[in-house]
């Protein structure tokens, strides 16, 4: 009660002394009709905007690359799946199951080759000196985020095919375990990056889990072969790179190992822009939302005391 | 950059003499971890036996992320950490220093669970030499891993998640090498392929001891 007492007296002065601010022109002659208010919303704000530097802006030419290997990962990936649907003939042993062996590869090819060698390289070439540049670190953000898509896209198309053949989902063979293995290692660095940080710290701890994640692969690699082997061996990627079948089987699978490949390329360029905006957004998401909020209404100062003004 | 690393293992050794963590906590976790595996796989002797040497390595790579946490956590307070940067002391030192205060504390863990497997699991020795070997060389790897690990995680607020999914897959290859080699020296198996881990574990300690002695003052600048 006593409280509520007191409270009122303090509360009143306090309204009282807002009139220091009348001293400014804008709030002082505040009638509070709808016509004044408006032209106070249409005067500046009284709060000096932050500079807000602008969003990078793709340039013509990496729009024009970006859409061309887009379109022709497109038009790749749907002959493939002409070819390889309609086109090739069955295998003899495994019938319709073999048409599996023109995405499951180049799949695997990605995921395991490219995607983790380039991220790989890409922080190396980060946490060299003379090549130290954020480009770097983003790329291999890029590729690794890719490469987990067409990881689980590996392991998945793989489940399929072991069920019919090896009559199994899964089994505990060598390049099955290093799969998932990468896949581990490769979410661990995503959440490594995750982590709100400086770019530049964040660039170089990632660079540093990619490159000792990197350094085990091959460690993995022996360590699961000598466990167990059950996989065939690589039908294009053998030593010598001999194909192994013939005809039109060959040519569709070549086919989509160049349509995925492409597939990749694309989504790492798209992947790498997204990047750039997203470290633009964290640099100058404070900036932004300040601006935002003062162009609501000709700004939150003036406003408040206007109505303070006008209750009173 | 021996004496830098004889003196940092020597300050964790007499924290943790002093404080009991790891003796009072992690190596009761350590058996805590052998009695479920015992509930998990049922009271078939056999079985239990057959599974020992897995479950031993499974069980210290559980405790090693616990050692690694107390490691880091040790230097995270009152700015220790900025403190030993600023001492002058070596990075590779450092390194080192840290990895074989883990190490030690590691070998006694090791110990007292590989009595646990005898005692609860009935494992039985046929090659000790074999056995002691590849402790002392999955000890210096996942030392080695596991320092470098918690340096970079050090400054992270979820160091304490995200240490072990960072951790343990690079630690694969030395529970599976450890596990071989124990299957090897148990059954009293063809020492050849006891040999091959073997070879394989001390590849393993090379790799990161390098990268971690070449590479811990840049990783310290992470943190």
């Amino acid at each position: 009660m006593t409280s509520d007492l007191t409270a009122a007296p303090v509360a009143a002065p306090s309204d009282v002394t807002a009139p220091t601010h009348v001293a400014h022109p804008p709030v002082a002659p505040a009638p509070n009709n709808g016509v004044n208010l408006s032209t106070t919303a249409s005067t500046p704000p009284a709060v000096t905007s932050p500079p807000v530097t602008p969003p990078p802006v793709q340039s013509s030419r990496s729009k024009a690359v970006e859409r061309t290997v887009g379109i022709l990962a497109l038009v790749g990936t749907a002959f493939t799946v002409w070819l390889g649907l309609w086109v090739t003939p069955p295998d003899k042993v495994q019938g319709d199951l073999v048409r599996l062996v023109y995405i499951h590869p180049g799949v695997a090819w990605v995921a395991l080759y490219l995607a983790f060698g380039l991220a790989a390289v890409a922080s190396l070439l980060y946490l060299w000196p003379r090549t130290r540049s954020l480009f770097w670190d983003r790329l291999a953000a890029a590729a690794v985020e890719v490469g987990v898509v067409f990881n689980v896209c590996t392991l998945v198309s793989g489940s399929i095919w072991g069920k019919p053949t090896w009559g199994v989902w899964w089994a505990w063979d060598a390049r099955l375990t290093l799969t998932a293995v990468l896949l581990v290692l490769f979410l661990g660095y995503l959440a490594l990056r995750r982590i709100p940080a400086e770019p530049e710290v964040r660039a170089r701890r990632s660079a540093f889990v990619a490159l000792f994640a990197a350094l085990d692969v091959p460690i993995v690699h022996f360590s699961v072969n000598w466990w167990n082997t059950l996989h065939q061996g690589a039908t294009v990627l053998n030593p010598g790179l001999t194909l192994k079948i013939h005809g039109s089987m060959a040519w569709t699978l070549l086919l989509g190992f160049v349509a995925l490949t492409l597939a990749f390329v694309w989504m790492l360029l798209v992947r790498y822009r997204i990047g750039v905006l997203e470290d633009w957004l964290a640099a100058n998401e404070l900036d932004l939302a300040l601006t935002e909020r003062q162009s609501e209404g000709g700004g939150p100062l003036v406003d408040a005391t206007a109505d303070r003004v006008g209750a009173a | 950059m021996w004496r830098d690393a004889l003196l940092v293992a020597g300050k964790d050794l007499r924290i943790e003499g002093r404080s009991r963590v790891g003796l009072s906590q992690v190596a009761p976790f350590g058996i805590v971890a052998l009695v479920l595996f015992a509930f998990a796989l049922g009271p078939d002797r056999q079985v239990m036996a057959k599974g020992a040497p897995g479950l031993f390595w499974v069980a210290v790579l559980f405790c090693t992320v616990l050692a690694i946490q107390r490691s880091v956590s040790v230097e995270s307070s009152d700015g220790a950490r900025d403190g030993l940067r600023l001492s002058g002391i070596d990075p590779a030192g450092l390194y080192l220093g840290k990895a074989t205060a883990v190490a030690a504390q590691l070998v006694v863990l090791e110990l007292l669970l590989g009595v646990g497997i005898v005692v609860l699991y009935g494992a039985r020795i046929a090659v000790p030499w074999m056995i002691v070997v590849s402790c002392v060389l999955a000890t210096i790897g996942l030392a080695a891993t596991g320092t470098l690990y918690g340096a970079l995680s050090s400054g992270l607020r979820v160091r304490e998640t995200l240490l072990p999914f960072l951790l343990l897959p690079i630690a694969a290859p030395v529970l599976l090498a450890g596990t071989r080699v124990f299957q090897a020296a148990m059954t009293g198996g063809s020492p050849a392929t006891g040999m091959q881990w073997l070879r394989l574990l001390v590849l393993f300690d090379a790799v990161y001891v390098a990268v971690g002695v070449l590479l811990f003052g840049p990783i310290q600048e992470t943190a």
